[in-house]
């Protein structure tokens, strides 16, 4: 199976290029991580991450024929030849197909990730009924690969002021959170034409994220929010 | 030590109002479409006669001077954020939005004199 792989390394390499590799896959090489470990068998120069193969922890996430995805997840069968992968898009190359996530993890912690209740903690839990745990779900699925936020333009154009789509969708899980006590401070913190409102609902975050999230619905809320806020 | 101008501030406090204001200006821009589309469909074609007597009317001038000034309002928030997307430095863009700012505000005064002097 014919791959073409986006290659840097900084310490050696002027700029990317594009290495080609023609392997013989096995029968039990069914997912794109399973090939990708097949060419490192080959090839160890090739730099990726990967941890839990299996699309829970995120690591994988790359620019597999032009759309972002996690290789640990993508079938090897679903895919054209010659397979093109590249590095998560609009974010700093560290090697190969790794790359620098900081600007992403500012984002998401600038929302302030976490339940905010100033009330003293009950003896065991803070509880829900089902109702309001149910508007959680589609929320807290979300695995942080960044497949999104490195599909999504106005994250290219503005990765230090626009929040991007993991961000606000972990924006509105805690805005939407019934023990959460900040939704004002929260969506203070987002009325902002960068921030919240570089979003022009194109959608990119929902055809890319391997969890079948809807950031863009996420964002639409929270902008609904802030409306009925302000008129 | 960061110099404050080297920092990121960010929580302009607006923003809905834009944002609003684009989908309000979009529905206004449909509804007028509907109608002249639907005004010259039924009539078939118009000839001068009846233009200018459609322009009598000053409920239609109104009407007419609402649509451009949506236009003109829509236009001036999607080409901010155009302008917001792609130039950096800050007193590059001031220049670049009071200018698209003066040219809309043109347009509307030259609207206005094209609408009543029909």
């Amino acid at each position: 199976m014919k791959f073409i792989i986006e290659r840097f390394d900084p310490d050696q390499d002027q700029k990317p290029y594009f290495k080609e590799y023609d392997i013989q896959l096995e029968p039990s090489d069914r997912m794109l991580l399973d090939a990708l470990i097949r060419i490192k068998s080959i090839d160890d120069t090739l730099a990726l991450r990967r941890s839990c193969r299996e699309g829970i922890c995120g690591s994988d996430a790359m620019n597999i024929n032009g759309k972002n995805g996690l290789a640990c997840i993508t079938k090897v069968s679903d895919l054209k030849e010659p397979v093109k992968l590249r590095p998560l898009p609009g974010l700093p190359i560290i090697r190969d197909l790794i790359v620098d996530m900081t600007q992403f993890f500012k984002q998401y912690n600038s929302i302030k990730p976490f339940v905010i209740n100033n009330d003293p903690p009950p003896e065991k839990e803070r509880l829900q009924s089902p109702e309001e745990r149910l508007e959680l779900d589609g929320l807290y699925e979300c695995i942080l690969c960044a497949c999104c936020s490195t599909a999504c333009p106005s994250f290219w154009w503005n990765p230090d002021k626009f929040v991007g789509p993991a961000g606000l969708l972990t924006a509105y899980r805690f805005i939407a959170d019934s023990r959460d006590q900040a939704v004002n401070e929260r969506l203070d913190n987002l009325e902002d034409p960068y921030r919240l409102f570089r979003c022009h609902t194109i959608m990119n975050c929902v055809d890319v994220c391997p969890k079948g999230l809807n950031p863009s619905l996420a964002i639409g809320k929270i902008k609904e929010m802030m409306v009925r806020r302000g008129v | 030590m960061v110099s404050a101008t080297k920092k990121i501030p960010v929580g302009a406090h607006y923003g809905w109002q834009d944002w609003l204001a684009q989908r309000v200006t979009a529905v206004i821009m449909l509804l007028f479409s509907i109608v002249i589309i639907g005004y010259f469909m039924l009539k078939g074609g118009v000839n001068y006669a009846e233009w200018k007597e459609l322009f009598r009317s000053q409920t239609f001038r109104i009407f007419v001077l609402v649509f451009f000034l949506s236009v003109y309002y829509h236009a001036w928030i999607g080409i901010k954020d155009v302008l917001m997307d792609y130039i950096k430095p800050a007193g590059l863009r001031i220049t670049a939005q009071v200018a698209v700012l003066l040219f809309l505000l043109g347009c509307s005064i030259w609207s206005v004199t094209i609408i009543w002097g029909v």
